[in-house]
């Protein structure tokens, strides 16, 4: 690691400008708790580091009527999770941000960084993917230079993402999820603390209003494809059937079946294909649950 | 002639629980790491190191480094002292010194990924770092392996080409494999043959590291007269020193090595490492001091961890239960030099069973990876998993009770090991009792959470526990207190335990005695901190010492009263007449007028011990699975050991406790990943997943008293033989609860949902 500049811009137009100009050799930061790391590995030649914290939009949390949240990029988790209508309303995304690393990382570290570093073993992005949360990015081109990526098409590889030169993540937005949702996270790691997942899975279902039908379902696995990964035929097997034993059994099947891992010292090809079908399973019933309240 | 000692049920000291005279320093942060050396002009140095498992070095050059700005000095083997190809003696044993200078800077090869290459000294440690990325290296890639199967495959060449043609070698057909020892006993062929029921199996593990947090460091400056200081966390100073000479070719008495605090050593801060890169970068530099502290990542890949290996075990009973043979064969991984301890592991194997007839065949496998160092009970582990497994799996084939089995053939004095020996008074037996006694052992498992498993397992261990040479230094203050100062650094309280062992002797209170562990200059040679050897050997020097204060001081006595000095006797603290019951003095007055009868007094001890018996514990384990998951929680775990006489009952149980948490690790989830092409995968904490404090219960202690006759206060040694059984333990509870048995370690979430899988 050699020396770099800290820059700490007060605005998203003054933000945008430093990463356009210093492209791949500038990093943003918020909680720093992936970049810095990163940085000390030599993982990449840095010109300066952007530190997004003073800027208003990507550290706010706001709700809106329609009963939608926008939670700024750099709100560390600890903010999110002390947020009473966040936790009424978005438990699976509680579910993530209070399982991310120990009070003093959940102090610094921001659910947008965990997007945007986008690992494919995140625990932040598939409950996203369960919320159907919109990105919010600022790009190159003056203060309406912005464009909206659904989460689940924002990871393009392991690290790497939609975002181009110059584009910063401002937020992130949650529509209203409505009545008979639910949503839930869980991950597999071998210890009780301190670990990155071997496996997860993020799951939301939609039920009728008799609480006994699935209506909608996202199920979004982590760490066993390049991607957090959506599972459409996971889902299939949910929508229009009869909450029942065998429907989720199916679904955990299917979600085991598209699972794509790579066998390495977090945990084997087999094992994150079986974990990918129980957690899945756990999770469709802990949806289920809190979607009957 | 070895003196004895008859054991005494009461002590004013010992078995007390005093705060350790070390416990502010180090609450409070004041106590001085190797980290927090900071010297006039010092700068910063770092090692570049291998990406390749195994390779031939065509060049390296480093003129890009020396040009940068801020960069002092760059070092490459060449830059040590031409090393010969020869056997020298480093005080760990023998070991051919062209090695020991390869394994501090490569020569012309690599051996494993994260083998040293350079050294690079700059202004500050990020410079240093920049400046070792641009030094150009030329590798010849060549065939890698990472396990004892791979490295002697025919196409796989030889790690060292001394061992081409080497008899060990010959005999076992790879330059990779080298045959150690055969140790037999009776006839186990033969026994094996009139045996009723006969078990086998093939265990495996992998490679593990010690895990210390304070990561290896050194600190290095010459002075103009050619003496050469250093400030480093080691085990042992004395140690250090003489690797170091060996290494630069120098006189020991030109080194003065300064022992700062340690933050964990468990055997791996023997071995050194970065001391003469420091040294020569300081020497270049113009002899300014040079501070090196290596990353994580480094200490994962360039330090010394422990064996992986594969064990088979033979084990033959009578229809009435009587161990009657044993054979085995233990292939260690040694790493990239030989070493792998596997006549430690040869010791051990057998050492808590009387056994007629047995075999045990050793081999030292190279392979690419570290050179393995020792870790708590180096050797032990391994085997005791082979065999405490195939005893549970033996009862149960045979339908013997699994702890009446064990006590019906455990060692006992005249038992003899292994390799050789016949014990002396030992334990095993009452540590067995004892197990059977606990609240543990007689309380039923409890109701598994929903969906989960239960099971319950337990297991021994033995360890040889050493003792070497010791040094103590004591001077009297007129206030009646103690100067202690001694070499054995201060890993696991042994500044308390050696403190309490003078006080005890010289009738005084722990806290009136002040132990300070200094460098080199300053005491006599001590040997390293290990072996579970500090509290009974420097604890003995610190009595001999002690001893020898009270005969100065009756000579005193004996001057303030104008008596004969054959009649005053010290008692309880108090000298006095034999003849004359008016005349008493206690230590401490008696301390403040040695102006009166002939200035200071001073004392030394200084021991040079056997080895002695050893120790003995049992451990029982319940664990609960999830068996969807393969996760595994260790609920409730019971440790009772031997310890021989427990000087400082607190640091008695937070060794047993710590070696424990140390097993779990092992058995569960600790392990070098190596990747395909020879690199380890999770060399950070991240990844490596030792136990948290959030993966173990409060470990329960039950400390057995079997006083070890040739120690004034019973010591037997405590540190290592706790690491010896969790992992058998574990394993044991895992078949327990799922009813299937795990042979290769770790026995993970993975391996655990793949067994219950097929």
């Amino acid at each position: 690691m050699h020396p770099f500049a800290y820059e700490a811009p007060g605005s998203i137009e003054e933000a945008v400008a430093l990463l356009d100009k210093h492209g791949d050799r500038a990093r943003p930061i918020a909680g720093g708790t992936d970049v810095l790391v990163q940085a000390r590995a030599n993982r990449w030649d840095l010109d300066a580091i952007v530190d997004v914290k003073n800027i208003p939009e990507l550290t706010q949390i706001s709700h809106y009527p329609d009963g939608s949240v926008s939670i700024g990029a750099a709100v560390p988790c600890y903010q999110i999770y002390e947020d009473q209508k966040i936790r009424d309303a978005f438990p699976g995304i509680i579910d993530a941000v209070e399982m991310i690393g120990g009070i003093q990382i959940q102090s610094r570290a921001s659910l947008g960084g965990n997007l945007c570093n986008s690992s494919p073993s995140a625990d932040g992005i598939c409950p996203l993917i369960a919320y159907n949360a919109v990105c919010h990015i600022a790009a190159p081109g003056g203060e309406n230079s912005h464009r909206d990526v659904a989460v689940e098409d924002f990871c393009t590889g392991p690290g790497s993402n939609v975002l181009g030169r110059g584009e910063i993540l401002v937020s992130l937005v949650l529509p209203n999820p409505g009545d008979n949702f639910g949503a839930a996270y869980e991950r597999f790691i071998p210890r009780n603390e301190m670990d990155i997942a071997v496996a997860g899975a993020g799951v939301s279902v939609k039920l009728n209003d008799a609480g006994d039908t699935f209506e909608a379902a996202r199920v979004a696995l982590a760490a066993v494809a390049p991607v957090p990964l959506v599972v459409p035929a996971a889902e299939a097997a949910l929508v229009g059937n009869s909450v029942s034993e065998a429907t989720i059994e199916a679904a955990a099947a299917a979600a085991a079946d598209a699972a794509s891992p790579i066998s390495d010292m977090r945990g084997t090809i087999a094992q994150r294909k079986h974990l990918s079908g129980v957690l899945t399973r756990r999770m469709i019933n802990k949806a289920v649950e809190r979607a009957r309240g | 002639m070895v003196a004895t000692f008859e054991p005494k049920s009461e002590y004013k000291v010992i078995g007390t629980r005093p705060i350790r005279h070390d416990g502010l320093d180090k609450v409070t942060g004041r106590a001085i790491y190797g980290a927090d050396i900071k010297l006039p002009n010092m700068i910063w140095g770092t090692v570049l190191r291998s990406p390749h498992a195994h390779a031939r070095i065509k060049s390296v050059d480093t003129s890009a480094a020396e040009a940068m700005d801020g960069v002092h000095a760059v070092v490459v083997n060449a830059d040590l002292p031409k090393a010969e190809n020869k056997m020298v003696d480093l005080g760990e044993g023998a070991t051919n010194l062209k090695w020991a200078v390869d394994n501090i800077l490569a020569s012309d090869k690599v051996l494993y990924a994260g083998h040293a290459i350079a050294g690079v000294a700059a202004v500050d440690r990020y410079t240093a770092e920049e400046a070792a990325r641009a030094i150009k290296v030329e590798y010849e890639v060549l065939p890698s392996a990472t396990n004892v199967d791979d490295t002697i495959a025919s196409d796989m060449p030889a790690i060292l080409e001394e061992f081409v043609g080497s008899p060990g070698a010959e005999e076992s057909g790879h330059a990779n494999h080298v045959k150690e020892f055969v140790h037999e006993f009776g006839d186990p062929d033969e026994a094996f043959g009139g045996a009723d029921h006969v078990i086998e199996a093939e265990f495996s593990l992998e490679m593990v590291h010690q895990g210390y947090i304070e990561p290896h460091n050194a600190t290095a400056v010459w002075d103009e007269d050619g003496r050469l200081k250093i400030w480093t966390s080691t085990q042992g100073a004395f140690t250090v020193r003489q690797q170091v000479a060996a290494v630069l070719q120098m006189s020991e008495s030109k080194i003065r090595v300064t022992p700062l605090e340690i933050g964990g050593g468990f055997g791996g801060k023997i071995p050194i490492y970065l001391e003469p890169v420091a040294a020569a970068l300081s020497r270049k530099a113009g002899n300014v001091p040079v501070k090196m502290i290596m990353e994580r990542r480094s200490v994962f890949e360039g330090s010394g961890p422990a064996a992986g290996g594969k064990i088979n075990l033979k084990l033959g009973a009578t229809k009435d239960g009587k161990l009657v043979a044993a054979d085995s064969t233990l292939r260690m991984e040694a790493g990239a030099y030989p070493g792998s301890l596997v006549g430690a592991s040869g010791m051990c194997i057998y050492a808590c069973y009387n056994i007629p007839n047995m075999r045990i065949t050793g081999y030292d496998v190279l392979v690419n990876k570290p050179k393995v160092a020792a870790y708590r009970a180096p050797g032990s582990p391994q085997v005791a998993f082979a065999i405490e497994t195939l005893v549970d799996d033996l009862c149960e084939q045979a339908g013997f009770d699994k702890w009446q089995f064990r006590r019906d053939n455990a060692a006992k004095e005249g038992t003899r090991r292994g390799d050789g020996p016949i014990f002396p008074r030992i334990g095993m037996e009452e540590v067995l009792d004892a197990a059977k006694e606990t609240d543990h052992w007689n309380s039923d498992i409890g109701e598994a959470s929903p969906g989960r498993v239960r099971g319950r397992g337990f297991a021994s261990g033995y360890w040889f526990n050493v003792g070497l040479q010791s040094s103590v230094n004591l001077s009297l203050n007129d206030d009646g207190t103690v100067e202690l100062v001694e070499g054995s650094t201060d890993i696991g309280g042994t500044r308390a335990s050696i403190a309490m062992q003078a006080a005890e002797t010289l009738g005084i209170t722990a806290e009136d005695v002040n132990p300070t562990v200094v460098d080199t200059d300053t005491v006599g040679f001590t040997a390293v901190t290990g072996g579970s050897r500090v509290t009974y050997a420097t604890g003995y020097a610190a009595y001999n010492a002690a001893i020898e204060m009270i005969d100065k001081l009756k000579v005193r006595a004996s001057r303030l009263w104008s008596i004969d000095e054959d009649d005053v006797q010290f008692e309880d603290g108090v000298f006095s007449s034999k003849s004359d019951p008016e005349l008493s003095i206690g230590f401490k007055d008696l301390a403040g007028k040695l102006g009166d009868t002939g200035g200071p007094v001073t004392s030394t001890g200084s021991v040079d011990l056997e080895a002695a018996g050893g120790a003995y514990g049992t451990h029982i384990c319940d664990l609960e699975i999830d068996p969807e998951t393969g996760k595994t929680d260790v609920v409730r775990y019971t440790i009772v050991q031997d310890a021989g006489r427990a000087i400082h009952p607190s640091y008695v149980e937070g060794q047993m406790q710590g070696g424990a948490a140390q097993g779990i690790g092992w058995a569960l989830n600790e392990e070098y990943y190596m990747s395909d092409d020879g690199v380890m995968a999770n060399s950070s904490y991240l990844d490596y997943r030792m136990p948290t404090s959030l993966d173990l219960p409060s470990i329960e202690t039950v400390i057995v008293e079997v006083p070890n006759p040739v120690h004034p206060y019973g010591v037997r040694g405590v540190g290592e033989v706790p690491i010896v059984p969790p992992v058998p333990a574990v394993g044991n509870a895992i078949k327990d609860a799922i009813g299937i048995r795990l042979r290769e370690a770790p026995m993970n979430a993975g391996r655990i949902v793949a067994a219950l899988d097929s």
